[in-house]
């Protein structure tokens, strides 16, 4: 694995649907083990970005880079297993299976059992199944949901939800994790519980976040770095102090709000 | 992790969580009922025998079309076209080249699955309605191509006698021998099946089905597992096909048809999409109903005398129908579900009043 302080490179994308103009040569690094947010007002591309760094749009022109490597390309399937996971604005769990079977779901890319193993079970896909159980009990501890762990996903509460489908995202063991409004929803409580587990997640497995939040405190206090976009562009860039005083933002965004 | 757990515990703990069956008491449950069907022959009338063979046969296909429509979410009127393909393969195999009967099987649901996945590809860039289409595609294809190509051989619309399995010198002749190989079969494929869907392949198709954009993002690819369902579901549909040509000793291009690709789909229905105890009561259920229909012919008769002829054909579909709309309407979740209410009702039993 490279030693490269930049883990993603966004270059100068743009992206458009029709006639709406989604992102405008956008470009912004993201280094190894920060938290950077995303923010700006409904509609100003920060979920479009997320998609085009995990491969489900192409941008029209520019390009994303991932450890040094060109990914605007990489087949959609194949972006979780150079180790990039994500999570949803309107949640996309697995809703017909379990929060375990959830979790287990998103082990597919580190395991290997293929079709005929599966077919036989016994021998190599039971001692597969058993050995990533493991690791999703630690998941499943680790974000304590161990009370619905048999509980059908679909019919769990808004909150469980969220905070089931950032299981899924770490089952996947990535190094880079992409949140899109992880908190929209919840009560502070649950938005406290859920800051929590983003920092520890960061601070135990180093790994990189990508956030996107419209809560300014939340987004103030957990992100090293923010960027800030309007209509498709990006207009500002820096620490969460710099971001606080500059005056485009204020305008575009804080103003509304502050 | 804080606690120190004792080496091994979780190996134990995690697969015994993770069996299917749990208890002594459900092993002892299960063989008996096996061995109550085994035993069959000795106590039941030739026709019960036959209808248990016919039940077992529809079960395969119900089960091959679970994998696909229950559980990866890819809906098919295409399964009785490649019991089609299945019954031909296996049928050519034993009659012309001699083949001994499992490996005459064995080429069948390869057979069928290499068809079934052909067909299968239209799923890479269509979803839903325009994929039932093109599943629909194989029902008018295949059975043209049998009636269609190599007379000399597939013998046209007439189709082509099946000679009855031979294995370790026993010719499987009559119901209640053949019932013999149909159980087995079954219970291969009823495990194959149970594997598939507990394991990283049937998460894989679940994930399909209830998200295919997610699974795609978490690294699921949509074109290798949405063909292997398919591939699957043909190979059970080919050993199904196979088992009832051989069993009904005839196979021609409506052997399997249309109307039967449509009541497999209801069989699932009425069981429970994307559980497998639901093809196994959906077709169970199915099946006896029709047959009702048969037995009920005569009642029906005396009751509209000016319609007497064909009056059996014409039972068939109309108690297929009335059974699928009261399951839509009442429980659309199937039998399955059912069966789950039930038992968790059981189990809190004494506190429940
Ligand atoms: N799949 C799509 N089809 C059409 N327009 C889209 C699509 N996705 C996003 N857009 C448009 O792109 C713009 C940016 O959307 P989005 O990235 O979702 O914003 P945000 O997440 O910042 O609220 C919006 O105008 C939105 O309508
Ligand atoms: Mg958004």
């Amino acid at each position: 694995m490279s030693k490269d302080p930049i883990h993603l490179n966004v270059d100068n994308i743009s992206l458009s649907f029709g006639g709406t103009q989604a992102l405008m040569n956008v470009s912004f690094e993201v280094e190894r083990g920060e938290i950077l947010a995303i923010i700006g007002p409904n509609g100003a591309g920060k979920t479009s970005t997320l998609n085009c760094i995990s491969g489900f749009y192409r941008p029209d022109r520019g390009s994303i880079s991932y450890e040094g490597q060109d990914i605007t390309k990489t087949p959609t399937h194949k972006i979780a297993r150079l180790g990039i996971a994500r999570t949803f604005q309107n949640i996309a769990l697995y809703t017909g299976l379990s929060t375990l079977d959830n979790l287990m779901a998103a082990r597919h890319v580190q395991m290997r059992s293929g079709m005929l193993a599966c077919m036989l079970y016994w021998g190599f896909a039971h001692r597969e199944d058993i050995e990533h159980r493991r690791v999703v009990e630690e998941i499943i501890d680790f974000l304590e949901i161990e009370h619905i762990r048999k509980a059908v996903v679909g019919a769990l509460p808004h909150g469980l939800r969220k905070r089931v489908e950032l299981g899924r995202a770490l089952a996947l063991e990535p190094n880079l994790l992409l949140l899109d409004e992880p908190m929209t929803g919840m009560n502070l409580e649950e938005k406290e519980d859920m800051a929590r587990f983003i920092l520890d997640i960061h601070e135990l497995k180093n790994t990189t976040i990508v956030l996107i939040e419209h809560d300014m405190g939340l987004v103030m206090d957990i992100a090293d770095r923010i960027v800030v976009l309007d209509f498709g562009s990006k207009i500002a860039e820096g620490a969460p102090e710099e971001i606080r005083n500059n005056p485009a933002v204020i305008q575009a965004y804080l103003g509304q709000e502050y | 992790m804080a606690i120190q757990r004792p080496a091994g515990e979780f190996d134990y703990s995690y697969a015994y969580d993770m069996s299917t069956i749990r208890q002594r008491w459900q092993w002892a449950l299960l063989l008996l009922f096996l061995a109550a069907l085994y035993t069959l022959p000795l106590y039941a009338s030739q026709s019960i025998v036959s209808l248990v063979n016919r039940i077992g046969i529809s079960i395969i296909a119900v089960q091959g079309l679970n994998l696909l429509t229950g559980y990866t979410g890819q809906i098919s009127i295409g399964q009785a076209a490649f019991m089609t393909v299945g019954g031909y393969i296996s049928a050519l195999l034993v009659n012309s080249l001699g083949w001994p009967f499992p490996a005459a099987l064995l080429a069948a649901a390869l057979g069928a699955g290499v068809i079934g996945l052909l067909f299968g590809l239209p799923s890479l860039r269509v979803k839903g309605f325009y994929l039932t289409m093109a599943t629909l595609a194989a029902q008018f294809i295949i059975p043209w191509f049998t009636r269609q190509a190599f007379p000399e051989v597939l013998n046209g619309a007439q189709g082509v006698n099946v000679n009855v399995p031979v294995m370790f010198g026993v010719e499987f002749n009559e119901p209640g021998k053949y019932i013999y190989l149909t159980l087995t079969i079954l219970i291969v494929t009823t495990t194959v099946a149970h594997n598939v869907s507990r394991s990283r392949l049937g998460r894989a198709f679940v994930a399909i089905r209830d998200n295919d954009l997610a699974a795609e993002l978490l690294g699921v690819s949509l074109f290798k597992y949405k063909l292997q369902a398919f591939f699957l579901a043909a190979v059970y549909a080919g050993v199904s096909g196979s088992l009832m040509a051989h069993s009904l000793r005839h196979i021609n291009s409506e052997t399997f048809n249309l109307v039967d690709s449509v009541i497999l789909l209801g069989m699932l229905v009425v069981g429970g999409l994307g559980t497998n105890l639901g093809a196994i009561f959906g077709a169970t259920v199915v099946e006896l109903i029709i047959e009702g229909a048969t037995l009920s012919a005569p009642f029906f008769v005396k009751l509209f005398p000016a319609t007497a002829a064909g009056m059996i054909q014409a039972l068939r579909p109309l108690f297929f129908g009335f059974t699928l709309m009261l399951f839509l309407i009442f429980e659309p979740r199937g039998l399955a579900h059912r069966w789950q209410l039930f038992k968790a009702a059981w189990r809190l039993r004494p506190f429940s009043h």
